[in-house]
Order: C-alpha cells, then structure tokens, then sequence
C-alpha cells in the first residue's frame, strides 16, 4: 500500500509540510517494501486555481491510498474522498515520525476539511 | 499567529487610513495591502519595495495570423466575445478558456501566459510589507490577493511574528473573498450613511458566510449622529460588537498629505486617541 | 450615449454624480436608463427611490455531468483552465465555484454526457423613479465573480434612450472593465488627495486601455492639495466638474437624499457636464 506524505523536502528526515494544495512535493511510500519516491507539486505553487484539486490529482495517479498532512480545504476534501483516499493530519513531525505514527494507527484520521479553502 | 483583516463593503470609509495608524501602534506585525486594484497603503508606509516578484496567471489566446484560415469557428465558440470579426483577439475581454484554441482546425490559437502584476516584498520602519500591483483590467484579483497573504504568512512565520495586519479591499466579491477567507479576526470600517449602513449588512453577511464573527468600526461619526445610533441598533442586532468610535477629523487628509498617519500627525487629536483606544482594545482580544 | 462613471478609489462620489447626472437629464426631459452596476453594494436606488416593477434572477452555466453516459475519457478535465472540472477515478467531480461557464467540456465531451446547468449568481431589478428608469443588479453574498451580472445588467441598456448612465463598482479590475464596455464617454471620479491620485492614475491606465474618451470630476474639491490639477494638466485631462467639501452635502448623502433635490443651486455643475458632453461627442 502506498501512502503519500507532503513534504518540505526529498527525503525521511524533512518535516511534514502542513500545506496540502500548496506543498512543494510529496513522498510516496510504498509499506510493502519500505521505499520511497519524491514527486514534484511545484507545478501548483503557479497553478491558476484549484491547487487543492490538482494536488489531490496528482497522488491520486500516484496510486496512494492514503495522505498525511497539515491542512486540507473543502475541494481538496472533496477529489481526495472521490479518489477513495483516506486523509490523516499531522503537526510538527518529520516525514519519518509520520509514517511510524501511521504504521502505529495513531495519527488522526479527518472526517472533513479542517480549514476553508484559499479561494483560488 | 493571528491576522486581522480589516474590510468595510463600501468604498472609502477610512480603511486604509485607520490601518496605517494601527501600524503605528501595533509593535510587532507583518503588513500586507490586499486591495490589489488600488492599493495605497504603501503612500503611508513608504515601503523600501526591496523584492519585486512577477504575477503570472491564468492565459490569453493568441492567433497566429499566418496559419489562421478565418474559417470562424473560434468566433462561433468564444463565449465573452473576445474575438473581432477580423480575428483580432481582445485582450482584456479574453478569459483565457482555452476553448478557441482546443477546437482550431488549424491549430492557430496558442494559450500563452499571461503577466497579471507585480508582489512587492519590502521593509518599513514599522515592519515588513507586502503589496502588490494588478495590471490593469486583469481578472485573477483573488488569486494575487492569495499571493500576498502567502508572502505574509511566510514572513511572519521565519521571523515569529505573531500579527499579520491586512488592509482589505472595498465590496463583497473575489477580492475580498480571497482576504478573509481562513482568517481568524476581521474588522470592518464603517461610516454613518445610508450608503454604508446598506452595504454593512450585506458585508456581514459575508463574514458569516465563512463563519467569522467580525468587530466593527464606526469611522467619521460626526457625519450623522442619528444614522451613527441606527448603526449601533444594526449591529446588536446583528449580534456583533462595535470596538471603535472614530471622529471625523479634516487633520487625517492633512496627515495622509504628509504621508503620515493621524497618530503621528496629531497624537492629540480625537480621532488619534479614539483608534488607539481601538488598537488597544483589539490588542486584548486578540490576545496580542 | 452610454456615459459611464468610475473611479480608482472607492467612496469618491460615483454614485452621488451617476444618481444626479440622470436625474438631472431627466428633468432637462431626455429619455434616461440608470444602471448600478456596482453589483456587490449597489446604492443608486437609496437616493432614487424606485418603485421595482420586476426582479429576475441572474444565472451563470455550470456543467453537469449525467454519469452514465460518461466513458471517462478525461477530456472534460484536460479543456478546462479553471480546474471546474475533475476525473477522478469512478466520477467526475464539477467545482461551481471556479467556473467561468466556457462551455468547453460540454463540447468536448464525446458522449454528450455533459450539458449546462446553471447556478445562481444574483438578481437583476429594473424600475422606475419619477420617469427615470433604473436597472440594477445585486450579486448574491458569496459570488465571487460579479462580471456575468453586470454583463446582464448591461443589457438593459436601451438603445433608444438618449442617456444611458452607468454607475461603475471601484477598482480597476474585471468588474469595472465589464461595466465601462460600450461606453461612449467615461468620468472619472477622484478626490484631491495622495490616495485619490493614486488611484486615478490606476484608472486612467484602465480608461486609455479601452481608448474611452473620457474627463475627470473632482469631489470635495477644497480639500487636500493641488495634485490632481497639476496631473490632468500634465495629462491634458479636461476636468469637467467640481464639488466642493460641504457638510451640507455630506449630511444630505448621509441621509440617502439626492443632491439636486437637497440643494438644487448645485445644477449648474451638472449642466457643464452635459454641455461639455455635447461639445466632445457627436450626437
């Protein structure tokens, strides 16, 4: 199972960035067999609208089925739930901590967006 | 880190002025001018314009005249009439769809980006600063309000700056949408006329929209007493608290004439103590 | 001729002049179309008083996805620019709020399985005050977008009526732009003040985009400096009005009543607009 993570930088050690839609990159791990890719968000730090949509696009094709993350807004909320992704939210961790808190069941699973949307 | 974000839905009741008097008082804070259409902030402020960051959004359709056929078909299938009979594409009317192009038989129309403005990241003497500057007749206001709230956010978050303090821009619609939106505090500045006390309702209305319970401001209150006391009736009925009293005072234009706020030009006048017993008392509830 | 009124800043007395200056036409008995289209806080009809003899609702088209007849080809997703519209696994997801009703992925869809449907945007009310027809639009809270209802309100404009006014939202942005459209002259509202300066330069880059003729007026013309005058003579901008600061008109506005009928010596500054009108337009 693959669970994605946004990122403040391209490896375990980074922190866990709180921005879904705006984040600069995502790590991809894979539980299966412990690896990792880096995929790039930078294309949405530009993005005319809809950051939260295309983020949530781009680790839907990644095939996650899982994200963990600081923030997510209501239309990010929205393709995520559509993509069958479960969303989990986290503070103040390293991408790491992240992942074992999530092998462990003790991060907080969200049950709705947690802030309004930027609005564009 | 709290932002406050001050707003009125009508135009020219004195945000800016009285924000540029905050600035003054409040002591650690990020400034951040979201009336992206006409800023004027920064005539107060005199901000060092240190970075100047290109505003790139949304596209424009582009025909290329030797490849084109004038067969007709974009004309036929642009919405907002941005294409003269003689194929001509109108800039500003243009929405960047993307329509015209998709469907060119002879792929002749490209979507190419479009320059919408400038963010200004700079310092002052009363703290950092980010403005920005809309190209004129671009949509996408929202989205350049977006960038300077982010840019300050971020400058106040690498230097622990617990305040972010927003000039907001006039009306209900995008660009106001895009300030307040995710914001925790909102102020709006308002003044007794009929006008105003029209468009204070329908702001409020806004705020609630987003679920933020606003303060208000009752700036020139000289103007009318009688309106400034259905004001007040409004707001209890509406069920929100009115934190300021501000007189009118013909020193505030002498002061903005002098690029200076009315607590600098004339810290004895009213109006002056009025908007620091305002700022103080904001202070408390934003527990800052 | 469609005259419309605008400005950089807000609270410069666009509507204070628009209300008058159709007013006043009005009584000189020429055929007058008032249009507010300040559709976020339209304020025309405080001072006018209209009896409303209609209100239609505004609408904008959305998509609207009949997912049995979607083959998710994706290409709904791919024409738009607004990310309105997402592929997402099984479904296909429309986000009213960022679209701009290009009809795009209506068109583009294979199987026919997208058609429009529409959201509501606002109201569009038309009525009359003395003889003055008055059209405006109120855009419902929460809309960002305000230019699909000031294009419908727009279309109000008769063209048999010698004067169509137009009261224009502040800023210089797409909703203005959409409201100065068609106009044959535009004046602009400032104050002599460094911000009303400021932001009259903003408006004159906006106006000169849309090779408008146009002229300024100058509000609470006795207070602040001399700038303004010393940048439209630099410009070779006519100034065809001034109205100086008085309580007397403030108190009036303050009280939602028109400035001819409270202090009806101010008429002759109206009459140099339309006389300054008759001298630059053909008629």
């Amino acid at each position: 199972m693959k669970i994605a993570i946004s990122a403040t930088g391209n490896d375990l050690c980074s922190t866990l960035d709180a921005r879904f839609g705006r984040t600069s990159q995502f790590i991809i791990y894979d539980l299966d067999n412990d690896s990792y890719i880096s995929v790039d968000n930078e294309q949405n730090l530009t993005s005319a609208q809809g950051a939260g949509i295309q983020s949530a696009q781009t680790i839907i094709k990644a095939e996650a089925e899982a994200v963990i993350t600081g923030n997510v807004g209501p239309n990010a909320f929205r393709t995520l739930t559509a993509g069958n992704v479960d969303i989990y939210l986290g503070t103040g961790l390293t991408v790491q901590e992240a992942i074992d808190k999530f092998k462990n069941g003790t991060l907080q699973k969200a049950s709705g967006n947690n802030v309004e949307g930027h609005w564009m | 880190m709290k932002e406050l974000i001050i707003i009125s839905g009508k135009g020219g009741t004195g945000k800016t002025s009285i924000v540029a008097s905050l600035a003054n008082i409040f002591d650690n804070k990020v400034l951040a001018d979201c009336d992206v259409d006409a800023a004027d902030l920064h005539l107060i402020l005199n901000p060092d314009f240190k970075v100047k960051k290109e505003f790139w959004s949304g596209k424009s359709a582009y025909i290329n005249k030797d490849t084109c056929i004038q067969c007709g078909k974009c004309v036929e299938l642009c919405r907002f009439d941005a294409i003269s009979a003689n194929f001509a594409i109108d800039k500003i009317a243009c929405e960047g769809c993307g329509v015209c192009a998709y469907f060119c038989p002879q792929d002749a129309i490209d979507m190419r980006e479009n320059l919408a403005g400038h963010v200004f990241l700079s310092n002052t003497v009363h703290g950092s600063m980010v403005h920005a500057k809309l190209g004129a007749g671009e949509d996408n206001s929202g989205k350049l309000v977006t960038e300077v709230r982010k840019h300050a956010k971020q400058k106040a978050e690498e230097n622990n700056i617990p305040l972010i303090l927003v000039d907001g821009p006039p009306g209900i619609g995008c660009p106001v949408i895009a300030s307040i939106t995710g914001a925790d505090n909102i102020l709006i500045v308002t003044e007794p006329t009929l006008s105003s006390l029209h468009d204070l309702e329908r702001v409020v209305n806004l705020a609630n929209y987003f679920h933020i319970k606003p303060f208000v401001c009752i700036n020139k209150i000289d103007i009318n007493p009688s309106k400034v006391s259905e004001i007040v009736e409004k707001c209890a009925e509406l069920e929100i608290e009115i934190i300021g009293k501000i007189p009118y005072d013909e020193d505030i234009t002498k002061a903005q004439v002098k690029k200076q706020s009315i607590v600098e030009f004339n810290q004895e006048s009213q109006a002056a103590k009025e908007i620091i017993s305002m700022a103080n008392e904001l202070k408390r509830r934003l527990n800052i | 001729m469609q005259i419309s009124i605008a400005s950089g800043k807000g609270g410069t007395g666009k509507t204070t002049i628009a209300t008058n200056l159709a007013y006043f036409l009005k009584k000189q008995n020429k055929t007058v179309t008032l249009l507010d289209c300040d559709v976020e806080e339209p304020n025309c009809h405080l001072f006018l008083h209209p009896t409303w003899t209609s209100t239609e609702k505004s609408t904008s088209k959305i998509p609207l996805v009949n997912m049995s007849k979607c083959i998710k080809c994706g290409r709904c997703g791919d024409i738009c620019h607004f990310g309105a519209i997402a592929n997402i696994k099984d479904t296909v997801l429309v986000f009213p709020e960022l679209c701009h009703g290009c009809g795009g992925c209506s068109i583009v869809c294979p199987t026919g399985a997208i058609t429009e449907s529409e959201k509501e945007i606002g109201d569009v009310q038309t009525g009359t005050a003395d003889g003055l027809e008055i059209v405006q639009g109120l855009l419902k809270v929460g809309e960002p977008m305000s230019p699909p209802l000031i294009r419908s309100v727009k279309k109000y404009a008769n063209t048999d009526d010698e004067f169509v006014i137009v009261d224009c939202p502040p800023g210089t942005s797409c909703p203005v732009i959409e409201s100065l459209k068609n106009s044959d002259f535009i004046l602009l509202i400032t104050e002599p003040t460094p911000f009303g300066l400021n932001d009259l330069k903003l408006a004159v880059d906006v106006v000169n985009e849309l090779k408008i003729p146009f002229a300024v007026g100058i509000n609470r013309s006795t207070i602040g400096d001399s700038t303004v005058w010393d940048y439209c003579k630099e410009q070779n901008i006519p100034i065809i009005l001034e109205i100086p600061h008085d309580r007397h008109i403030a108190r009036a506005y303050s009280e939602g009543i028109l400035l001819l009928k409270a202090l009806p010596q101010y008429e002759e500054k109206f009459t140099g607009i339309l006389e300054h009108l008759q001298e630059v337009l053909p008629s």
